[in-house]
């Protein structure tokens, strides 16, 4: 869950000194799947990173040449007395820097459009892909996971394409840089380092490794810790009601405490691991410079050289933990890209038959023959249901919960495939309809209600985006919503946030029928479309919802039984199965279970 | 900020160390190239092994002391900044379990659990970054500075242009990137929540067949948000290499004065390598200080959001004559005497006015009415969930404001209408009702609320766990399992507000039937829609916007209520043909 304003902005340019070793858990399963996948998106723009490539190239040369310069500056120029060629030399470091400067500028922000078009794709393409998921898919996975997949994982991706990248080559490059001109400035000198580097990376590896084991621990306790707040504060009121308050701090206390021990040591370990190298740095400064003025005195070393070199042994910590800490980002990167690419390859509604009708004016006949369905193979929800609705007739669906009622308006537009036997409409197959032109016939309106953040009015008009004003407003008078809407701060214009927290839930249900009205489908079907609504106003309504189901062939699902009296047949299910067909009088002469639900529902 | 320091309290130790250590460690690093060009200029120069050996063994110790310092440091900034963090949460969950449901409803639950984890962590990592760094950037400026001019007063003022030029510098990219972060953010927060609406509203995408208008609305924000990033990032990205540009300059300026000293006699070259080391040290200092700088501006909205919570005033507390008296519930009897109320002080409209009753003890009441005529706020008030605005209510003829908070909720039990379960076994579940009561008391209720049978029907009986939001069980089987849970705690007054309106209208009945019998001194105020459900009350109220508009029994109400009439003819309808 992230409300608005608290998705951590990432302010921090990489690179800068001191920056967090951000050390997290995450690993990709396969690593070179990911590359790839993320090279496809990359490669989109050769060029461009062509030119990155170069411009990364000349920046850490001019930082490498720059430094090395010292030496003759120093030994030729200084030494020697020479102010003129002091002075040209002077003019050669400002150019180098100059020129490193601006290769570095471009750099940077060329890569941040690359990786923002990159992104951008990637974030398109992820929610094309969700659009077209079916909706088994949603119904079988968390929302709160799907969400963490847009916000979290994309935002890493977006942090290391930015940055993560080109710091960690930029990195590598200088530190082999380095390490060459040292050995070319002195050889004995450089072994003095390379007895530092190993201890470094050494240490740098045990801490990753252990911090990791302290990150998972905290991540385990952590998650306990948001689980249990989000829990409470989502059941506060019921929490109230029975004075649970202080059982819930309690257990809270418990649980935070545990968290803080385990947090503790894993801060400790990722947040030590960039100190220590920069100490060990420093060590490596020290160990040079006694063991460079030994080799002055004793082996003639050059003072430029000298001077060089402890400038290169000052660097020298900067990438060793660059390079550490970027390597973990790109990992928890590529972890979260591997996330992406699982969801862009779960597999499609399935797509129409090549010789799929598109129905442009349906009657409305429905019928079901024979059909089986099952949620997971092997138990089926509904055995054998036969049904044939003529057009414009008004069909019930009765019978409690778990019966398979929603279960069977889920196969009408082909939420859910059947197993066998055979769904028409007008005699068509289903299945040889084009989905998008099924649903089109279709209007149906559920229990929990759905609005998007828009005015009303474009909530409405969701029905059908050519609707006019003013047929929005008719169908919002004939379903009943019309009196409320217009006493709405701005009537039609008001903005619906949160799912239109702000509207009673009996007003939303209104929403619902008006979006469905302005629809005009050939086959209306309401589940539980009604239920909030108290039955005065249902009665008020109810004349409308005639009207709106006259010449279509609906279907009803209702608990509360007066409102599928007038239907034209009522089919009560149970366990899948239609145990009773016929319209009122009939099912109440019947006294079966229709009657002893509509005798318990009046005693 | 003086709202934070009581949750320090506990690691003021950390608090305290953890800069001491700062300052050491700053002090073992900062002569260390001042004792490098000693090597230099006085070791070499004079060909002394033994000074040379000597000054690089002081610096060898120096480095690892610094290592001991730092370690100490993260030690301590870690047991501080996550102690803090700990007790910052506690408070935060403890204050959130104070609210009143009208301070709840100024949060949304979401936006609470943001605070309480996200919000949180954000400060800890500010508070580390804090104790590690903030006095760490200015101590090494200082120092450095100090040592600087010691060495040589002219080129240390080339240290003294450096610095503000960087500093300009860094504020103006900061300046002009942040106004882009929030731009940024905003598209962001719109873009997630597209995909939000989307996954909540999928089955209404589809069944419209509004794929391509959602990917087209998605795609205009998706759009901005590139555009923004952009920007945003292409700023602050420019702060590296600007930095790098001044380091370097610097050095440049340093080499050529330095260098025209030297040629002159009046310097030496140790001086000037420490000098070119002194001033990469100083300008790294001050981009550490501006990263600070943004992380705390990203912080302060964290901040705020929780001093929000914090600071919010709990408005129904014990009074302290209440926790004196100690008053006991016993009877049920309950009265309304006039009470009006609105939600905000300074609202224009009450949603409940006038409101008289007088309810015996033992007696069943209903509510019934439009949607959105108050019938759940006016039970409400009885727990106390909310205060009165005018009048007052009473219960066994004390003003409900006088009892306990805890003494009456627990006498009196309101079963939600929107209503949950929570992690955990169903007897856990159904013990919040009363955590002392045994099994067989917990069996009793389970089968008054006709929950028994399918709890035994279920693989692990009672000690099924129920995941959160008691998804494995269904809207009617939930309603059950809260009812028993209301009922567990044999509450003088029990509330039902339309709680049983997933449950089959048969199992309703047998419902009502065993409260009748077992739960015969219960005071129990009912709402419903089925008038199947009330028709037994003693007394059935009718509630139009705020106000009773009728009240009587059954037989009563039919013949003078010409809504109750409406209402149940609504539900009615073809009875008598039908028959």
């Amino acid at each position: 869950m992230s409300e608005p304003g608290t998705s951590n902005i990432k302010l921090t340019p990489a690179g800068l000194p001191g920056r967090r070793g951000s050390i997290s858990a995450e690993k990709p399963k396969n690593s070179r799947w990911v590359i790839s996948r993320l090279w496809r998106y990359l490669s989109r723009q050769t060029k461009m990173l062509f030119v990155v490539i170069v411009l990364l190239l000349i920046n850490t040369a001019s930082t490498l040449a720059g430094s090395y310069l010292l030496r003759p500056i120093i030994n030729n120029y200084i030494l020697h007395k020479n102010i003129p060629g002091l002075l040209y030399m002077i003019g050669v470091l400002i150019s180098i820097y100059i020129i490193g400067f601006i290769a570095g500028f471009f750099q940077n922000r060329l890569m941040i459009v690359v990786a923002q078009k990159t992104v951008h794709v990637i974030r398109a393409d992820l929610f094309r892909k969700l659009e077209t998921l079916p909706l088994h898919f949603f119904d079988t996975n968390n929302h709160g996971d799907l969400m963490s997949r847009f916000t979290n994982d994309i935002d890493n991706v977006s942090d290391s394409l930015n940055t993560s990248i080109t710091q960690f080559f930029t990195s590598t490059l200088t530190l082999v840089g380095i390490l060459a001109l040292m050995i070319y400035i002195s050889p004995i000198l450089t072994s003095v380092t390379l007895i530092i580097v190993p201890l470094m990376l050494f240490v740098a590896s045990k801490i990753i490794h252990k911090s990791k084991d302290y990150f998972t621990a905290q991540q385990v306790e952590l998650g306990k810790a948001n689980g249990y707040v989000e829990e409470m504060i989502t059941g506060q009121k019921v929490v109230k009601v029975f004075c649970y308050e202080e059982s819930a701090a309690g257990k809270f206390e418990k649980i935070n405490y545990e968290l803080r021990d385990k947090a503790t040591k894993a801060q400790l370990y990722s947040g030590v691991m960039s100190p220590i190298i920069q100490n060990l740095n420093t060590i490596n400064f020290a160990l040079t410079a006694t063991v460079g003025g030994v080799l002055a005195i004793f082996r003639g070393l050059d003072l430029g050289g000298l001077a060089a070199f402890l400038q290169y042994s000052r660097q020298f910590g900067r990438p060793v933990n660059e390079i550490s800490s970027q390597y973990n980002n790109l990992q928890s990167a590529l972890a979260g890209a591997e996330r992406i690419f699982q969801i862009m390859d779960e597999i499609p509604e399935i797509p129409d038959i090549p010789e799929a009708a598109a129905l442009t004016q349906v009657t409305g006949d429905v019928q079901f023959e024979n059909v089986v369905f099952a949620y997971d193979t092997g138990k089926p929800v509904l055995k054998n249901i036969s049904l044939a609705a003529k057009a414009g007739q008004k069909i019930a669906l009765v019978g409690s919960t778990g019966a398979g009622k929603t279960t069977i308006m889920n196969l009408l537009p082909r939420f859910y495939d059947i197993q066998s036997g055979n769904i028409t409409i007008d005699g068509y197959d289903i299945k040889k309809i084009q989905r998008s032109n099924l649903r089109r016939l279709l209007a149906i309106v559920l229990q929990d209600t759905h609005l998007f953040t828009a005015t009303v009015m474009e909530n409405i008009r969701y029905g059908r985006l050519e609707a006019t004003d003013e047929e929005v407003t008719d169908a919002s008078q004939l379903s009943g919503a019309h009196s409320f809407i217009i006493r709405l701060p701005q009537a039609y214009q008001t903005v619906l946030e949160n799912d239109g927290s702000n509207l009673s839930q009996g007003q939303r249900q209104l929403l619902n029928i008006a979006r469905a009205t302005v629809a005009r489908p050939s086959i209306l079907i309401l589940d539980e479309a009604t239920s909030s609504i108290d039955t005065r106003t249902e009665q008020i309504i109810q004349e409308g919802m005639d009207r709106l189901m006259k010449g279509r062939t609906s279907f009803v699902i209702a608990h509360r039984l007066s409102t599928v009296r007038n239907a034209d047949e009522i089919l009560v299910l149970e366990n899948g199965e239609i145990i009773e067909k016929g319209n009122h009088e009939t099912l109440l002469r019947q006294k079966g279970k229709y009657f002893e639900l509509y005798t318990g529902q009046f005693d | 900020m003086r709202k934070y320091f009581p949750f320090f309290v506990k690691y003021k130790k950390g608090l305290i160390l953890a800069p001491l250590l700062v300052i050491a460690d700053v002090i073992c690093e900062i002569v260390q190239p001042y004792l490098m060009s000693d090597i230099v200029d006085q070791g070499i120069r004079q060909k002394s092994l033994h000074y040379i050996l000597q000054t690089g063994g002081i610096m060898v110790i120096l480095s690892l002391l610094a290592i001991v310092a730092n370690i100490g440091n993260i030690y301590y900034s870690s047991h501080a900044s996550v102690g803090f963090a700990a007790e910052l949460r506690k408070n935060l969950f403890n204050k959130i379990q104070q609210f009143s449901f009208s301070n709840l409803d100024k949060f949304s639950s979401a936006s609470l659990v943001t605070r309480i984890t996200n919000d949180v962590n954000i400060l800890q990592d500010v508070i580390m970054m804090s104790l590690r760094m903030l006095i760490r950037g200015p101590l090494m400026m200082v120092f450095a500075v100090v040592i600087a001019i010691r060495i040589d007063t002219g080129l240390a003022s080339i240290i003294a242009i450096a610095i503000p030029v960087l500093a300009v510098c860094i504020f103006f990219i900061l300046r002009s990137g942040l106004p882009y972060f929030e731009k940024m953010q905003k598209k962001l927060d719109r873009l997630n929540a597209v995909v939000q609406e989307n996954l909540v509203n999928i089955r209404v995408v589809k069944s419209f067949v509004r794929e391509e208008f959602e990917m087209k609305k998605f795609g205009v924000t998706n759009d901005e948000l590139r555009e923004m990033s952009i920007r945003a990032s292409g700023l602050v990205v420019m702060i590296l290499p600007v930095m790098q540009l001044i380091m370097n300059l610097s050095i440049v300026a340093i080499v050529w004065f330095g260098g025209n000293k030297i040629i002159a006699g009046h310097f030496q070259v140790g001086q000037l390598m420490s000098f070119i080391t002194y001033i990469t040290q100083i300008l790294m200092s001050l981009m550490m200080l501006s990263m600070l700088i943004m992380t705390f501006s990203r912080a302060e909205a964290s901040s705020i959001r929780i001093l929000e919570v914090l600071n919010t005033t709990v408005d129904i507390v014990d009074s302290s004559d209440a926790l004196e008296k100690n008053y006991m519930i016993q009877k049920g009897k309950v009265v309304f005497d006039n009470v009006s109320f609105k939600y905000h002080p300074d609202g224009k409209e009450f949603v409940l006015k006038n409101i008289n009753l007088t309810v015996q003890p033992g007696q069943t009441i209903a509510l019934i009415g439009a949607t959105g005529s108050s019938k759940s706020t006016l039970v409400e008030l009885i727990p106390r969930l909310y205060d009165v605005s005018e009048g007052s209510i009473m219960i066994d003829d004390i003003d409900i404001r006088e009892y306990k908070l805890k003494t009456l909720r627990s006498r009196v039990n309101l079963v939600l209408q929107k209503n949950v379960v929570f992690t955990g076994t169903i007897m856990e579940n159904i013990k919040w009702g009363d955590p002392k009561a045994t099994d067989e008391a917990v069996f009793a209720a389970t089968q008054d609320a006709q929950a028994h049978d399918f709890i035994m029907s279920f693989p692990n009986q009672y000690e099924t766990v129920l995941g959160q939001g008691g998804v494995n069980v269904s809207g009617g089987q939930k309603q059950r399992l809260c009812l028993a849970r209301a009922i567990l705690g044999k509450p003088v007054v029990l509330i039902l507000d339309d709680s049983t309106s997933a449950v089959d209208t048969a199992t309703d009945a047998k419902i009502r039937e065993s409260f009748k019998k077992h739960l015969p001194d219960t005071t129990i105020f009912i709402i419903a829609q089925r008038v199947s459900s009330i028709q037994s009350a003693d007394n059935i109220v009718i509630l139009d916007d705020g106000k009773i508009i009728g009240s009587g029994n059954h037989v009563e109400l039919l013949k003078s209520s010409r809504v109750y009439q409406e209402i149940y003819h609504s539900q009615q309808l073809n009875e008598v043909s039908a028959v």
